[in-house]
């Protein structure tokens, strides 16, 4: 993890379309062989940066490196980057085979040596046994996984995924979850994988960027974003955050700024189940949502605000309150997280 | 409108009861009899295709097969194979039939080349907003008439015309009327026909497929080649079939611009009109619909129609 030089470092990255800065002054470097998540709502920049890496944009100004070297005005087929896309782009008039050998084929790479290596590739992903099938007669998850193969048979130095997750069920994308981190670890290259999905994000990555308006609104590792989100947008757009205004914060908290507590963090304090909690506040029971593993909590404060409790559904913990209910609510400072105000970001 | 504040809300009466009138009830009996249902839909529409189309073309074959009296000009309905054998035979016939089939296969190759960077220009560069517009401006000539646009290649193509002022800056001068002209004008008149589908067809590509193919390291050519023809051939095959049948059956722009060339249309048309004989006329109508089955066949066997 420790090359001399970034996989990529994107310098000043701005594309504007028309008046809309889309991305606006993006610095990052992404290490060598590290799995990095852009993570960010719809609209906030995070594709169009993968778009700017593959070529399939020009950026309105700065510049792209890849291994040091300044690709920002070389056309896609002349960069060492290969794309996963959303829609796996699979050329529907070819076999699965001619589709994963076609970067190969491109490269004027004989027929008998691209097949093989072809063949090669469709073993990794498991589907060595549908080389003849046409695109259309795979499914989804196998869709996903030719693209997978067809995209890393060239030995690119850094695949780009866009969303490639976004069009499959919940239990095949967490099975391709741990098909894409195996993959990853086996090659040895450079992900950088495009998603909205926070919890995909925080599965994967060995660091997370993440997007909001064009603009990288933190870089960490999964647990730095989560445990220690630097900004309000953050901390509501991954996980779920109680976060208090400076007049709450004063009031329940002690201190000043806008603060957020997690959920989980929280707990019903009950005669039962005393626990040592740093800050109390009592409130009534407004929603109890069961949510299997877990019941969610919504408690109105008598402080005026409202805050959300996950409770685990583990062996020690008693049925909760109904409805209604009084209960006192407690946490601890060292889980209370200042966040900075949006107008006072510095970024690094 | 006045509304009574104290009556109650009645929200469900606003629904009027579904009544048993006898449209409903037709409805209910038409649900219940899919095969009814489907004999109305199309007794309409195979009435017309088996009267116009195989009717037609049945008279014309047994037209062929008869004679016409010499003597009187009247049609006998004597079987005789001599109209079949002439049109096989005749020197006439088998030179007018390769011209025809020449020029038509010139045009319909010209018609591709000029209408491919026009319609990807069309799917794939323009704005909407383009797009809207040359969509409109490639099917505006069909609201003109075939006889107005042949003649006005007609005036662009004479001596002194437009197109000669264009070209005799560089040494060129107008083809004069003859078979050029009649393959340039044919190539504008079917244009539109072939430009069409090859941008209906383009439409179809996704620019992801596009993108993939430069990502993975193909150039322009290879992306074309690999990726973009054999994806719209289908759209190609349909606009040549257009193209080239017309040009086939075409007699009105060789008579404008063709000199003294003849194609199988004109033949067709002078034996029907000035010489009366419609038997020999048939038995000629026969051999542009053959090669048209012909093609049809050859065009079925690469596969393009399946994707139609």
């Amino acid at each position: 993890m420790t090359g001399a030089q970034p996989a990529i470092r994107l310098t000043g990255l701005t594309k504007s379309f028309g008046s809309i800065n889309a991305v606006d002054g993006v610095d990052l470097d992404i290490v060598e062989g590290e799995f990095f998540s852009m993570l960010g709502p719809s609209g906030s920049g995070k594709t169009t940066v993968l778009r700017l890496i593959a070529g399939f944009e020009q950026p309105t100004s700065g510049s792209i490196a890849l291994r040091g070297q300044d690709v920002t005005d070389r056309a896609p087929f002349d960069r060492d980057v290969n794309t996963v896309f959303q829609d796996y782009a699979l050329f529907p008039h070819m076999s699965v085979l001619d589709n994963v050998a076609y970067g190969l084929r491109v490269r004027g790479v004989a027929k008998r040596a691209r097949h093989e290596q072809a063949r090669a590739a469709l073993d990794t992903v498991r589907l060595g046994g549908f080389a003849d099938r046409k695109p259309s007669q795979l499914s989804g998850g196998q869709r996903q996984r030719v693209a997978l193969a067809r995209a890393t048979v060239v030995q690119p130095k850094v695949l780009l995924l866009d969303e490639p997750l976004g069009a499959l069920d919940l239990k095949l994308r967490e099975q391709m979850q741990v098909e894409l981190k195996e993959l990853q670890r086996s090659l040895g290259i450079t992900f950088i994988f495009v998603t909205h999905d926070q919890q995909e994000a925080l599965t994967l990555s060995d660091r997370i960027a993440v997007f909001n308006e064009g603009r990288i609104e933190q870089l960490g590792t999964p647990a730095e974003i989560y445990e220690r989100p630097a900004s309000p947008f953050v901390a509501a757009f991954v996980g779920t955050s109680n976060i208090f205004d400076d007049n709450i914060s004063q009031a329940l908290l002690g201190r000043s700024g806008t603060n957020s507590v997690r959920p989980e963090k929280i707990s019903i304090i009950t005669e039962n189940l005393p626990l040592v909690a740093d800050r109390a506040a009592t409130g009534v029971l407004a929603e109890v949502i069961y949510v299997g593993s877990s019941t969610q909590l919504i408690v109105d404060l008598d402080a005026g605000t409202r805050v959300v409790v996950l409770e685990q559904n583990d062996a020690h913990r008693v049925t909760t309150n109904g409805r209604g209910a009084r209960v006192t609510v407690g946490w601890n400072d060292s889980d209370i997280v200042a966040l900075t105000a949006p107008a006072l970001t510095s970024r690094p | 409108m006045t509304v009574d504040a104290s009556a109650p809300p009645t929200r469900r009466a606003v629904v009027p009861p579904q009544r048993g009138n006898i449209a409903r009830r037709g409805s209910v009996f038409l649900s219940r009899h899919p095969r009814l249902r489907l004999s109305l839909l199309l007794s309409a529409p195979l009435f017309w295709l088996g009267l116009v189309y195989i009717a037609a073309l049945a008279a014309l074959l047994i037209t062929a097969l008869w004679t016409v009296d010499s003597f009187t000009g009247q049609i006998s309905q004597t079987w005789t194979l001599d109209n079949i054998v002439a049109v096989l035979t005749g020197s006439l016939y088998q030179t007018v039939t390769l011209r025809t089939v020449g020029v038509a296969l010139l045009v319909t190759i010209i018609d591709i080349v000029i209408a491919l960077p026009i319609a990807f220009y069309m799917a794939k560069v323009a704005s909407p907003r383009a797009q809207r517009i040359l969509v409109i401006a490639i099917l505006m000539p069909l609201w003109a008439s075939y006889l107005v646009k042949a003649y006005a290649w007609r005036s662009v193509l004479s001596q002194g015309g437009i197109f000669e002022w264009l070209v005799s800056p560089f040494g060129g001068h107008s083809p004069g009327y003859g078979l050029p002209a009649t393959i340039i004008t044919l190539s504008y008149l079917w244009l539109p026909y072939v430009i069409l589908p090859i941008y209906a067809g383009l439409e179809r590509v996704p620019d992801s497929l596009l993108e993939a193919s430069a990502d993975l390291g193909g150039g322009t050519w290879s992306t074309l080649r690999l990726v973009v023809l054999p994806m719209i051939w289908p759209a190609i095959i349909a606009g040549s079939i257009f193209s080239f049948s017309l040009s086939l059956g075409d007699y009105i722009t060789v008579n404008i611009v063709g000199g003294a060339n003849q194609m199988l249309g004109n033949l067709v048309y002078t034996n029907v009109g000035a010489a009366n004989n419609l038997p020999l006329a048939a038995a000629i109508a026969f051999i542009p619909i053959l090669i048209i089955f012909a093609y049809l066949a050859a065009v079925r066997r690469t596969g393009a129609l399946n994707n139609l």
